[in-house]
């Protein structure tokens, strides 16, 4: 929706995508194979799903530290309602609208008490992470149906079924962001909210949706952990947050608000996946991906930042 | 003669906003320097601390020629701008602030002892009422003015220079201030001193320099002038209004307002102005109104129904309007296109079931932008790139698309042009017409006599006068400025 006024800018984290994608087929014979292809898609999917909700999140000038207790929240709740009614829709119902009500706990605290995002979600990755572990007594949730599998590791066709979800989502959160009232205002209030106030806005209400909205992708992103999984982790997603960040921001979100797009988190997700896929496939050390990943951030900002001082000048 | 300024000049990107600054200040002398917003005063002021260079003039300091590079460079000479409380540090204390940024250290550490001592030694000197160790956040505003006075006093200057000290103050602690400042001169320092009040001149001053335009008007002793005088100097020209519009009979009432110490009413068709000093109460009646800052002990009525505005939210949906006189800050989400800012407050008009129709957004938008002959090359460029007065009408167009029955409008013509100012006003006449109320809150006492049918003047937070059209801008500030 806001027009970009460097392609450059706009096409990086694709070209970067690109970029990447040729380099690891030309370097590892194993990475275009169709299951090589089929698995980076299933470890993507669940960050790259919660990045959508991080990306109005972020849009909006806010921040969610939460997602990853979140997630395993949804997951332990979804899992328990999933055992005992021997209902998998209901037990996703369940995960999803936990994911929502929490994502709607942050953002009434945020609009209502006016606490910083930053710290609103910085209690609550406490406190719910906590509750996961009360209400499961720390142990893992097993004994699903054997159905509930087919949401993390089914396939359509030659497809995985998350393929099809994640492009689902994709679709939902852009029209969302770029053809909604609601994403519009989501621009308008991380590109100024004072402004956004004086233009009579209800500002209060639309944070509390887009918190809400984070929540809930965050609680289906939780349901499709679980199913890959078979189990419902109440220690699933520590510091999932950073990566959903990180993948919101090297497609182009900005941490200040008013700029980022679904596509862009969606490449960007893609970019981070990609990067562990390959560091796999050639065998480098794992411990060295984590310095390979924050030093890409890092450089992706960089550039980014750099690109708004040219345009200042 | 401590120091000499003659024809200072200065401009910021093809504006003057200094031509001819000339004053000179003894020892011992407390030199009052007035003029109304804009007229130069702040300008002078910094060239003289440091904080700005001139582009022209002598400046002499004690019989000799200097040029400042920074405000370090002036407190090398001894001379001290006393700031208003806002750039102190709320969280430290008394003698923290005295020493920020040349703390007295005893090797690597602090020397807290030494730095407590110190401020109290300033403190005691003076006989200040303030302690030097309370936080500064705890302090009245006149005790913040106090600490910043013993910064001042710390570096031993030969010259303070005060910007407004008593604008945020109350009477009793103005006198506080006003003994500060005699203590100060009976120590044989020179004191800049600049006011609005004109009433305090009396008081204080033993010279009185007049600032008007970038111009020093006059430079005289305090007792050989008058406050009438005065008035007429920074006024200056006797400008008699041409009305340019055609008065309509006002006809039913829109706008209500009825808050402690200022009451009056707008009426369809009209444009009423407002006037008084910065710091008047002006964007504090129209935030109030509009919900900013609801005040609970008053009552606004919109086309004769009482509403309840406690957001801006409610005052929108009732009905009004504002242009704010900060657009880059609460007028326009700046990194966002001219559609997008135009339509923000009536999004609700282009939506069918919250999907915004965008190909009717781009066709009204396009439409407001012939309409107000917006100067861009699409509606899709981005605010941040247009000039002021272009990011003016967005700001008008975004109103006008909500079509409301009152606009406030808090100084509209602030940072534009000569030309935009006229298509401004153009377009407030339109609104008029329209069978609008329209609220003109201005600095710019010709432009308010050009644009209002009758003008409110606001003194100290309450509305003092109304007068009619055919007034002068002698009688605006008669109103404004005294008791």
């Amino acid at each position: 929706m806001p027009k970009e006024s460097s392609v450059v800018q706009r096409f990086l984290p694709f070209i970067s995508l690109a970029a990447l994608f040729v380099i690891l087929s030309i370097a590892s014979p194993y990475f275009l194979t169709a299951t090589n292809i089929s698995s980076v898609i299933r470890q993507t999917v669940v960050i790259n799903i919660m990045a959508l909700g991080m990306t109005l999140v972020i849009v909006s000038g806010g921040i969610d530290l939460s997602v990853g207790s979140i997630l395993a929240f949804s997951g332990v709740v979804g899992t328990m309602t999933m055992v005992s009614t021997d209902s998998v829709m209901l037990g996703i119902l369940a995960g999803i609208v936990s994911g929502a009500l929490w994502g709607c706990a942050n953002g009434l605290m945020i609009a209502r008490m006016r606490i910083p995002p930053f710290i609103v979600t910085l209690g609550t990755l406490g406190i719910v992470r906590g509750l996961t572990l009360v209400i499961s007594g720390g142990l893992p949730v097993v004994g699903l149906p054997k159905e509930h599998g087919f949401l993390g590791e089914g396939t359509v066709g030659p497809a995985p079924f998350v393929l099809v979800v994640l492009v689902a989502c994709v679709i939902v959160a852009h029209f969302v962001l770029h053809s909604t009232k609601l994403g519009r205002y989501t621009y308008a209030i991380g590109s100024n909210e004072a402004a956004a106030v004086y233009a009579g806005i209800p500002v209060g209400r639309f944070k509390v949706a887009i918190y809400a909205i984070c929540g809930l992708l965050t609680g289906l992103a939780g349901m499709i952990e679980t199913s890959r999984l078979m189990t419902g982790q109440p220690t699933a997603g520590v510091t999932y947050e950073l990566q959903v960040i990180a993948a919101v921001v090297i497609g182009g979100g900005s941490l200040t608000g008013g700029e980022g797009t679904v596509i862009g988190t969606l490449i960007g997700a893609f970019i981070m996946g990609l990067l562990s896929n390959g560091s796999d496939l050639l065998g480098i050390n794992p411990y060295w991906q984590q310095v390979i990943i924050g030093a890409i951030i890092i450089l992706a900002v960089a550039l980014d930042v750099a690109r708004k001082r040219r345009f200042a000048s | 003669m401590l120091l000499e300024l003659s024809s200072i000049r200065k401009s910021f990107g093809g504006v003057h906003a200094l031509l001819d600054g000339t004053l000179r200040v003894d020892s011992g002398q407390v030199h009052a320097l007035v003029g109304e917003n804009g007229a130069g005063k702040s300008t002078l002021m910094k060239i003289v601390a440091g904080m700005l260079r001139r582009d022209g003039g002598e400046m002499r300091w004690k019989g000799e020629s200097v040029d400042f590079a920074q405000p370090a460079d002036a407190h090398d000479v001894g001379i001290h701008m006393v700031h208003q409380e806002s750039l102190l540090a709320p969280h430290l204390t008394v003698a923290q602030n005295v020493f920020l940024g040349r703390e007295r250290m005893r090797g690597f550490r602090l020397d807290r002892r030494g730095m407590i001592d110190g401020a109290k030694e300033i403190l005691e000197a003076h006989r200040f009422p303030v302690k030097a160790d309370s936080r500064v956040e705890t302090l009245s505003p006149a005790q913040k003015q106090i600490v910043e006075i013993c910064r001042a006093l710390h570096g031993n200057p030969s010259l303070l220079i005060f910007d407004e000290p008593t604008s945020s103050l109350s009477d009793a602690e103005t006198s506080e201030v006003f003994r500060t400042v005699d203590a100060l001169r009976d120590k044989g320092i020179g004191i800049i001193y600049i006011t609005h009040r004109l009433v305090e001149l009396e008081q204080i001053a033993d010279h009185v320099t007049i600032l008007r335009d970038g111009h020093t008007i006059q430079s005289c002793p305090a007792a050989d002038t008058t406050t009438a005088e005065i008035v007429h100097h920074m006024v200056g020209r006797d400008i008699s209004s041409s009305k340019q519009r055609h008065k309509l009979a006002p006809g039913e009432t829109r706008l209500k307002v009825s808050l402690p110490g200022v009451r009056f009413e707008l009426r369809a068709g009209e444009i009423v102005g407002m006037a008084g000093l910065i710091g008047a109460g002006r964007t504090e009646v129209c935030e109030t109104i509009f919900g900013i800052t609801p005040e609970e002990s008053g009552t606004i009525a919109v086309n004769g129904k009482p509403v309840d505005i406690r957001s801006p939210n409610d005052a929108v949906a009732s009905g009004i309007a504002l242009v704010t006189e900060d657009r880059q800050r609460t007028g326009l989400a700046i990194d966002l296109s001219i559609r997008t800012n135009t339509t923000l407050a009536n999004l609700d008009a282009l939506c069918t079931a919250e999907v915004v129709q965008v190909s009717k957004e781009k066709a009204v938008t396009e439409q407001l932008r012939e309409k107000l002959q917006m100067q861009a090359d699409s509606v899709e460029q981005k605010a941040s790139e247009l000039s002021g007065g272009n990011q003016q009408k967005v700001v008008i167009a975004k109103w006008m698309f909500r079509d409301t029955d009152v606009v406030l409008f808090d100084e509209p013509t602030r940072g534009i042009d000569v030309g935009a100012k006229a298509e401004v006003f153009a377009l407030m006449d339109e609104l008029a017409k329209q069978g609008k109320a329209i609220l003109m809150v201005s600095s710019e006492l010709p432009e308010l006599l050009q644009v209002a049918d009758r003008i409110l003047v606001m003194r100290e937070g309450e509305l003092v006068a109304e007068l009619p059209h055919e007034t002068t801008q002698q009688e605006i500030m008669h109103h404004a400025v005294t008791q």
